[in-house]
């Protein structure tokens, strides 16, 4: 048999909601489930339902000083604990000590966090690592198990645009990513396909501990090449907005010359450069302050080894 | 339907009003355009002023900083004596009807536009209060008339017994008007566009009335407010389903009784249990789930809207 990749079977696996306060999705669920938690439970399996940020889910507010979602570095979860530390540094000190320490042989085995996007982008699964087999076996189960709604892949690999995810303190870290839904909103469908996310992804790790192997797969992904923000004024107020053939059209073919921007005043943008690329994010809320009106990606091809769990 | 008050005298001074709620960004990004550009609100016989009205809330992207400002023109609030204590919206309230008022006075602004958007697919829609109802519904029919390609539905609600509270309300005349769906803290350009293309024929219909034009009778379909829907919650207050999707994005079209509402995380569908169809508009509004409704319930009328007589030339402006 050729390079099975053996593997430690999964022990502890935990899902987090509200990391962003105003992304209902997530957070309802996991709150259901921490009433009611039947769904989640896999034999042999502790997977712990948990709000990572109680206080800007009550405020349904994406955070309440920073994004929680970008602090998960050592040189923050290292800080100092003091009042004046921001309350998400604050939080994901207490995060990383409940399900970390990052980097540390203690940390949970895999962290599911919940999110939703006012952009079109159906089902995404955000991988971190491209060589990492047991993730990409997973997302290759949850796709098949879906289809035929589509499901990608975005893989925030990159030198300067990967950021410090909340999930980032598991060995194995996944972020499920559902839209379009606005903020403030929840959605029945939405919803449904999250729960069904959750769940082929909770079936994929009992099949795994219970010895099943997997042969080698390969799925496609979309890169992130770069940010792209909005046209600005002087004053740095937004001078354009997504063009209308742009907007909802997440993972479709960009091409150089096609609109991206339509100014107040009706001028058009277009795509500079000499590659298509495939949009995602287009037009989500949040990333207005973060100067992103979307992100370009490119499409690659991730192949993994069969692993199988090493306890058969 | 019964005569129903209709201004005399042309409309000279105008508003048109955009952030009211700061997170709703079509009318935003329109008036922040016109104040810089604003002669797309002239016409022959007015110019109408943009205002942006809560600048506070619109600088955070948030509805509102302290108390919902399209709350707070009840002539208590506008009255009572400032004090550094006072919620901001109390305070920019009382700002705006020193601009655009004062309320129920000779000198408040003759007609008020007021903009906004919905998480709600409610398409094109015109609120207003009844008893504003003769104009605005000659205004309604004169978009429908344009063809835009889209319904433009008018919803009224019954302020009698009850004070009105409305930016628009500040004014002698006014409407509201709600464009959907669109997010929160999102600019969608086809919304920005159509936005654009019914301020300009909502001052264009003032600019026929201003000029003497005569609007004849007419029957039309409108939506009239009943009531409000809560999404089903636990004692606590927890949310433990909501807005089934069968109901989800079904603005304005009919609900019969036994109909699914609402999905429970359990599982299970909610039935609607009223007894007469009705017709749920604001279904699944962001900005409800705080207020405790997951859509309103209106009744579908058919009204005969009397002529809109023209001015007489001695009221009318020249050009």
């Amino acid at each position: 048999m050729t390079s099975c990749v053996a593997e430690e079977p999964i022990k502890k696996i935990a899902i987090f909601g509200g990391t962003h306060g105003n992304e209902l999705t997530g957070v309802f669920l996991v709150t259901h489930w921490l009433k009611n938690g039947a769904e989640i439970q896999r034999k042999g399996l502790e997977v712990k339902p948990f709000i990572t940020n109680p206080r800007a889910v009550e405020k349904c507010a994406r955070y309440i000083d920073c994004d929680l979602n970008r602090v998960f570095n050592l040189e923050n979860l290292s800080k100092e604990l003091s009042e004046d530390l921001p309350y998400e540094v604050r939080r994901a000190q207490e995060i990383n000590d409940l399900f970390g320490p990052k980097n540390s042989d203690n940390s949970y085995d895999v962290v599911f966090d919940l999110h939703n996007t006012t952009s079109n982008m159906g089902c995404t699964l955000i991988l971190e690592d491209s060589r990492n087999d047991f993730l990409i076996q997973m997302f290759h189960y949850i796709k098949t198990s879906l289809a035929p709604l589509p499901c990608y892949v975005y893989l925030i690999e990159h030198p300067s645009l990967k950021y410090s995810t909340t999930r980032s303190i598991a060995k194995y870290p996944v972020g499920i990513e559902v839209g379009p839904q606005p903020q403030g909103v929840l959605r029945a469908d939405i919803l449904d396909q999250m729960r069904r996310m959750i769940r082929h992804a909770l079936d994929f790790i009992h099949h795994f501990n219970e010895g099943k192997e997997f042969p080698p797969c390969a799925i496609e992904v979309y890169k992130i090449m770069e940010k792209v923000d909005y046209p600005r004024n002087e004053s740095g107020e937004v001078a354009a907005v997504i063009h209308p053939s742009l907007q909802d059209q997440d993972w479709k073919p960009l091409n150089p010359g096609d609109p991206v921007f339509v100014s107040l005043d009706g001028k058009i943008i277009t795509l500079g450069g000499d590659c298509t690329v495939y949009p995602v994010f287009v037009n989500e809320a949040a990333y207005y302050e973060k100067k992103e009106a979307f992100a370009k990606t490119t499409k690659l091809t991730l192949n993994a080894k069969s692993i199988r769990s090493t306890l058969h | 339907m019964s005569s129903l008050p209709a201004p005399r005298e042309p409309l000279r001074r105008v508003a048109v009003t955009g952030g009211t709620h700061g997170n709703e960004m079509c009318g935003i990004y329109l008036i922040r355009h016109w104040l810089q550009a604003p002669g797309e609100l002239q016409r022959a016989s007015f110019s109408a002023m943009p205002v942006l009205a809560n600048p506070a809330a619109t600088a955070a992207c948030r509805r509102y900083v302290d108390r919902d400002l399209n709350r707070t023109f009840t002539l208590t609030l506008l009255s009572s004596t400032a004090t550094p204590s006072d919620p901001y919206e109390v305070t920019r309230a009382q700002e705006l009807n020193r601009l655009l008022g004062p309320k129920g006075t000779d000198q408040a602004f003759d007609f008020v536009l007021d903009l906004h958007n919905t998480t709600a697919n409610t398409g094109v829609c015109l609120i207003s209060e009844a008893s504003h109802s003769a104009f605005s519904l000659h205004l309604c029919h004169y978009l429908q008339l344009q063809s835009l390609g889209v319904p433009c539905r008018l919803l009224q609600y019954e302020t009698s017994g009850k004070e009105t509270y409305s930016v628009e309300s500040v004014s002698k005349d006014g409407i509201c008007l709600e464009l959907g769906p669109q997010p929160q803290g999102v600019l969608r350009a086809d919304l920005f566009s159509q936005m654009r293309t019914l301020v300009a024929s909502i001052l264009d219909f003032i600019e026929l009335f201003n000029q003497g034009m005569a609007f004849p009778a007419f029957e039309m379909d409108i939506y009239r407010v009943l009531g409000s829907v809560d999404f089903p919650r636990t004692a606590d207050g927890d949310l433990t389903g909501t807005v089934h999707p069968q109901l989800q994005d079904h603005d304005f079209e009919p609900l019969r009784p036994g109909e699914p509402i609402f999905k429970l995380f359990s599982g299970e569908d909610v039935l609607y249990e009223g007894n007469s169809t009705v017709y749920p508009v604001f279904i699944n509004e962001a900005a409800y789930y705080e207020k405790h409704v997951a859509f309103l319930k209106s009744e579908r009328i058919r009204v005969q809207v009397p002529a809109l007589p023209g001015l007489t030339s001695s009221s009318t402006l020249a050009p």
